[in-house]
């Protein structure tokens, strides 16, 4: 059953594969410039399992110690897993002591696929959850250490690598809106971020990003509601 | 910063980085229904996540110099890519490397 999952999940957490090698390889380039000795990105990337933030812990190591401020940082950069959170409820149902580490490991790329691929019938649920958390997360720490390892070894022109990234992401864009009829939510999703990420620039929009998804759902789901009682009332 | 510090900074991060994952979890538990605008969100905030974040992978692209130009010609083509072959690894395969081609030569 193991086996099976395990398989199923692989190819979808491949292009992931490129991605976190490369994005990781650099984190570890980062913190090796920085003076840190690769045991720091291997254990970061173990424990916190969130690259942006990653990125940021690097430079809090750096500044005076404040460990308030780098938690509610963590929790401020990070808000927009809490959306993961929610979209997940119902598919992380029943996966037993599996469910810890599926939160744990929820990070973009692992909600990504979790949310959109439906493994093949034969395939247990769950266990393919499991995977393609486990992949992602092993991806991760590999190439942050290999990073801070012998990062400065790699010598072809990657410039443009990381699209590797937005590539998943559009893709998964796409398979769900074939595998649904309703393209509002995911019209919503595009719109709000990108109206707020040219009002509030690339550094501050992403919790407005997320104030106006929600304040959009709920004010449209209310009005269809008032609509329909005022139907029940006539 | 000594290496205690640095500890507890490293899992003062990871601490708030959970809270994040888990929250949802915790506070609308397996055996309990949720209220029913959350459910309503679980519904609808795949869609709008999944969009939210083809945005947010772009918000460290070269926007100062290009607009997005060489993003916004990459995401067309693959949106041809997909359209035609159907492939997801070919799709992001092939958007990553026209990509990669664009901005080594053109941009």
């Amino acid at each position: 059953m193991k086996t099976k999952a395990f398989k199923a999940a692989l190819p979808p957490t491949l292009p992931i594969c490129i991605g976190f090698l490369f994005v990781g390889v650099s984190y570890g380039l980062l913190m090796d410039s920085l003076g840190f000795s690769f045991i720091y990105p291997m254990v970061m990337s173990f424990f916190i399992f969130a690259g942006s933030m990653e990125f940021v812990a690097a430079n809090l190591l750096l500044y005076a110690f404040n460990p308030i401020y780098a938690f509610f940082l963590a929790i401020v950069v990070n808000a927009r897993h809490i959306f993961y959170g929610i979209s997940m409820l119902e598919k992380y149902k029943n996966c037993g002591g599996k469910k810890l580490y599926l939160i744990f490991g929820l990070c973009d790329e692992s909600f990504s696929i979790n949310c959109t691929v439906t493994p093949p019938e034969d395939v247990d649920k769950s266990w393919f959850m499991f995977f393609v958390t486990l992949l992602n997360h092993f991806y991760w720490v590999l190439g942050s250490t290999l990073g801070g390892l012998l990062g400065y070894m790699i010598d072809f022109n990657t410039k443009g690598i990381e699209f590797v990234m937005t590539a998943l992401f559009a893709v998964m864009f796409m398979t769900q809106w074939d595998e649904s009829k309703e393209h509002r939510p995911a019209l919503v999703g595009v719109a709000c971020s990108l109206i707020c990420l040219f009002i509030f620039g690339s550094q501050n929009f992403i919790i407005p990003a997320m104030v106006a998804i929600i304040a959009f759902f709920l004010i449209t789901n209310a009005m269809a509601k008032a609509k329909e009682d005022r139907k029940e009332m006539v | 910063m000594t290496i205690t510090q640095s500890i507890i900074t490293i899992f003062a991060v990871m601490l708030g980085t959970m809270v994040t994952r888990f929250l949802p979890f915790i506070l609308f538990p397996e055996g309990k229904k949720p209220p029913a605008f959350i459910t309503y969100l679980g519904t609808v905030l795949p869609y709008a996540v999944i969009g939210f974040l083809v945005v947010f992978s772009l918000k460290d692209a070269q926007v100062e110099e290009f607009y997005l130009i060489p993003e916004v010609i990459s995401l067309v083509f693959i949106g041809i890519l997909h359209r035609l072959k159907k492939n997801t690894l070919i799709s992001i395969g092939g958007g990553t490397i026209f990509y990669m081609l664009l901005v080594q030569n053109f941009f």
